[in-house]
């Protein structure tokens, strides 16, 4: 003999978000993914990249760029990950990089924090002056150049690289490479082991 | 049950003087095995092959038990069922290539479980890694996501070091699988370094117990509820948190609802039990589940099959969430008083913080009606065919309370889940976030080994045996006192019952008119086998399984028309479930 069917049972008032998060059972509420920048502290040793990009791509981060190279310590690489994410995504990005065993230490750097990319773009060498004066207001400079084409290295900023080369789209751009965000916080705070 | 002895830490060590009885290591492969040795190993389950063959013969000199296995899946879950049972992590050896890969599907199980596994497999030699060798596969990439950490040895002088971390990482924190894969030359390498102790990384860092200011906040919401209720977990089990968990519902009087891996950790025959919660939980569970306005959640990662869709989970409750892994914490549920811990101590220091106990007379009355509403109940009329319910409820009655019920997947999982009535801590063994079909066979070897003297049986279904059927040999070889009970009824029946719900009926691949017969089956791999259909021939053909000595399987033929019940549809509100196939309609 079963019980009240599923509609006549007792049931309360209350709801959550499609993230688990009790909300007024009224209104609508989602999370706005933002831009973090997570910096890694890891152990220098084959597969370790292996272990953090799988770790991103297997739980479905979205993932913006990610660097990663030696520190002054040689047992220990730095990577820099920048993920866009809503907040629960982005502290469950930053426990499961915690959770890896070749993972030392991770932090969220604050929005201030100092982000450079590198671009080296190589574009068509007939202007050789007009490409240079480009360089130059983006505080770049050509470094290599041949008779039908210029290298030109650029730093900064994702949004001045991405400014400059639309800017050097003028001499027909060929190639592109950019690295990635490389981060670190302002002032003295240090992301360290010891601590 | 007893509270287990833990690993051997770096001062539990054999000391000096038997440390010098033990001849030196001579080679990477008896280091490992040291390593195995040192960390207290008791079995190791696994098949041979050439890129293992030397660490099988650094075993040929050890007082390690090795278990051929029919299969390397098998080896894996027999490793995991073992774990499971004793706390300690299970061993498993493969070759390279074919036998890692095997090993995969057991190794991911534990995962999702968070089941203590070490599995140590061969590697092609480390010149010929890289170059598509003869049984080579990238074990450590294949398993990375699936284990805590794998191992790469590269030396024959710190191989068995690899396996002593491995070991320790396996048994520390959340506990789960890890792997070492060894190459064929740093285990046939000469070396005389004897492995370290187990000890974990110095990457890996637990917490043990939780901040005693949010303890002390989670204390007060508790006592503040109305409708209070404790989740507890499988990690309850594992941090032999289960008599601190007794201690204290029965001291506050909350109402507490397992989640399926949590089964045992809580006796279902106490009036505070409302059993297990989730897609075929409990109505009554499920009920308090839906309606409580505090819950204390132990050691579970709220996975899906308990929550249904998170959007109708619990959602008056202020959730209290302890768990050992800080990434578990608002994953998919979020947690109003996150508390960082082991289980066993955070209930310790939630015991001594609480205020007073909830005033939640009307709430316990509440969830007793809800038993009297929502019975866990079938038909018996004797003229129909049998109904796996009745034959699983005949057995748990005659069968001692430490009984071991090992499982494959699918109706069968959830009628041995539903219908015997657990007790105790590490009685209940199945295969949970993964769902491995087949999981049975294997995992009752590895559990009967761990636990000689408590009788173990498992229930599978036609489908889940036939995928590790070979297991058998090896129970057979083992003589191992397992009483098989296929609940079977010619077809995927989980399957079937979502075609038959969701799919109109097309029930595409899931009926099996080609089943053999079991009971022969079985007599062919040398096992007692037994043929059931009849109301009337239960009793005697249980007793009959249980008095033979050695591995029977019971053929149990059950009417295929027979559908679990209650239902939550995936992703749907728990407190919605259907009670009969009519209700699923409504949903």
């Amino acid at each position: 003999m079963p019980g009240p069917a599923p509609d006549e049972r007792m049931r309360p008032e209350g709801r959550r978000n499609s993230q688990g998060i009790r909300v007024d059972p009224e209104a609508e509420v989602t999370h706005e993914p933002r831009q973090a920048v997570l910096s890694a502290l890891v152990k220098h040793r084959p597969g370790v990249l292996a272990e953090v990009s799988g770790l991103f791509s297997r739980r479905q981060f979205n993932i913006e760029s990610l660097t990663v190279g030696p520190t002054d310590d040689e047992d220990t690489a730095r990577m820099t990950i920048l993920i866009e994410e809503p907040e629960p995504g982005i502290e469950q990005a930053k426990k499961q990089l915690r959770k890896l065993v070749p993972v030392v230490e991770v932090t969220e750097l604050e929005p201030a924090a100092v982000r450079r990319e590198l671009a080296l773009i190589k574009v068509d060498g007939e202007k050789p002056d007009d490409v240079n004066a480009v360089a130059e207001m983006y505080g770049g400079q050509a470094v290599d150049a041949s008779t039908d084409s210029v290298t030109v290295e650029i730093t900064g900023s994702k949004q001045k690289i991405d400014a400059a080369v639309d800017a050097f789209q003028q001499f027909d751009v060929r190639e592109v490479v950019r690295t990635g965000a490389a981060a670190l916080e302002r002032g003295p705070t240090t992301l360290d082991n010891d601590d | 049950m007893s509270e287990r002895a833990s690993v051997p830490r770096a001062e539990e060590q054999p000391d000096e003087e038997h440390a010098d009885e033990a001849e030196p290591v001579s080679t990477g492969a008896q280091s490992v095995v040291r390593a195995l040795e040192n960390a207290g190993t008791e079995f190791v389950f696994g098949v041979q092959g050439g890129a293992i063959m030397p660490v099988y013969d650094a075993l040929y000199d050890s007082d390690i038990t090795h278990v051929t296995m029919a299969h390397e899946q098998g080896a894996s879950h027999a490793a995991d069922a073992y774990g499971i049972v004793t706390g300690d992590p299970g061993v498993c050896f493969a070759t390279s290539g074919p036998g890692a890969t095997n090993l995969v599907t057991g190794i991911a199980d534990a995962s999702m479980d968070s089941d203590p596994v070490i599995a140590l497999t061969g590697q092609v030699p480390t010149d010929f890694v890289g170059n598509d060798a003869f049984q080579e596969t990238d074990t450590v990439g294949i398993t990375q996501p699936i284990t805590k950490e794998s191992y790469f040895a590269s030396h024959s002088d710190t191989v068995g070091d690899d396996v002593s971390e491995a070991f320790a990482l396996a048994d520390s924190g959340r506990q789960g699988p890890t792997l070492v894969d060894l190459p064929k030359d740093v285990t046939q390498g000469e070396t005389e370094v004897e492995p370290k102790a187990p000890e974990t990384p110095d990457t890996y860092e637990v917490q043990e117990e939780a901040d005693d200011a949010a303890v002390q906040e989670a204390a007060e919401a508790l006592a503040d509820a109305d409708r209070p209720v404790i989740l507890s977990g499988g990690g309850v089990i594992k941090a032999e948190a289960s008599s601190a968990l007794r201690e204290f519902a029965k001291e506050y009087e909350i109402p507490v609802i397992t989640t399926m891996p949590g089964i045992g950790s809580f006796p279902e025959d106490h009036e505070l039990s409302l059993e297990w919660a989730g897609m075929h939980g409990t109505g009554y569970a499920n009920m308090a589940i839906t309606n409580t306005d505090c819950m204390l959640a132990i050691g579970t990662r709220f996975d899906d099959r308990l929550t249904g869709g998170v959007d109708s989970f619990a959602p008056d409750a202020d959730i209290v969430h302890v768990d050992i892994d800080p990434a578990e914490i608002s994953k998919n549920v979020y947690a109003d008083y996150p508390l960082i811990g082991d289980a066993r101590k955070v209930l310790r220091q939630l015991f001594d913080a609480m205020p007073r106990a909830p005033a939640a007379d009307e709430w316990r009355e509440q969830c007793q009606d809800w038993k009297e509403e929502y019975p866990m109940e079938y038909d018996t009329p004797d003229d129909e065919p049998l109904k796996p319910q009745y034959v699983v409820e005949r057995f748990s009655e005659v069968t001692p309370d430490d009984t071991i019920v090992c499982t494959g997947v699918g109706q069968h999982q959830m009628w041995a889940s539903q219908f015997w009535e657990y007790t105790e801590p590490r009685t209940w063994v199945s295969s949970h976030g993964l769902g491995t079909m087949g999981y049975g066979v294997p995992a009752a070897i590895g559990a009967k080994l761990a636990a000689p003297d408590q009788e173990v049986v498992c229930f599978d279904g036609d489908g889940s045996f036939l995928m590790t059927v070979q297991g058998l040999s090896v129970a057979v070889r083992e003589n191992l006192d397992i009483t098989y009970v296929i609940l079977n009824n010619e077809a995927v029946g989980m399957v079937r019952q979502w075609q038959d719900g969701f799919y109109e009926g097309r029930r595409m691949a899931s009926e099996y008119p080609w089943i053999p017969q079991f009971d022969k089956l079985a007599e062919a791999f040398g096992a007692r086998g037994f043929r059931l259909e009849d109301y009337g021939e239960v009793e005697e053909t249980i007793q009959a399984a249980r008095d033979y000595d050695g591995p029977s399987v019971i053929d149990a033929h059950i009417d295929p028309g027979e559908n679990v019940f209650p239902m939550v549809p995936s992703g749907g509100d728990n407190g919605l479930f259907a009670l009969e196939e009519d209700h699923l309609e409504m949903l």
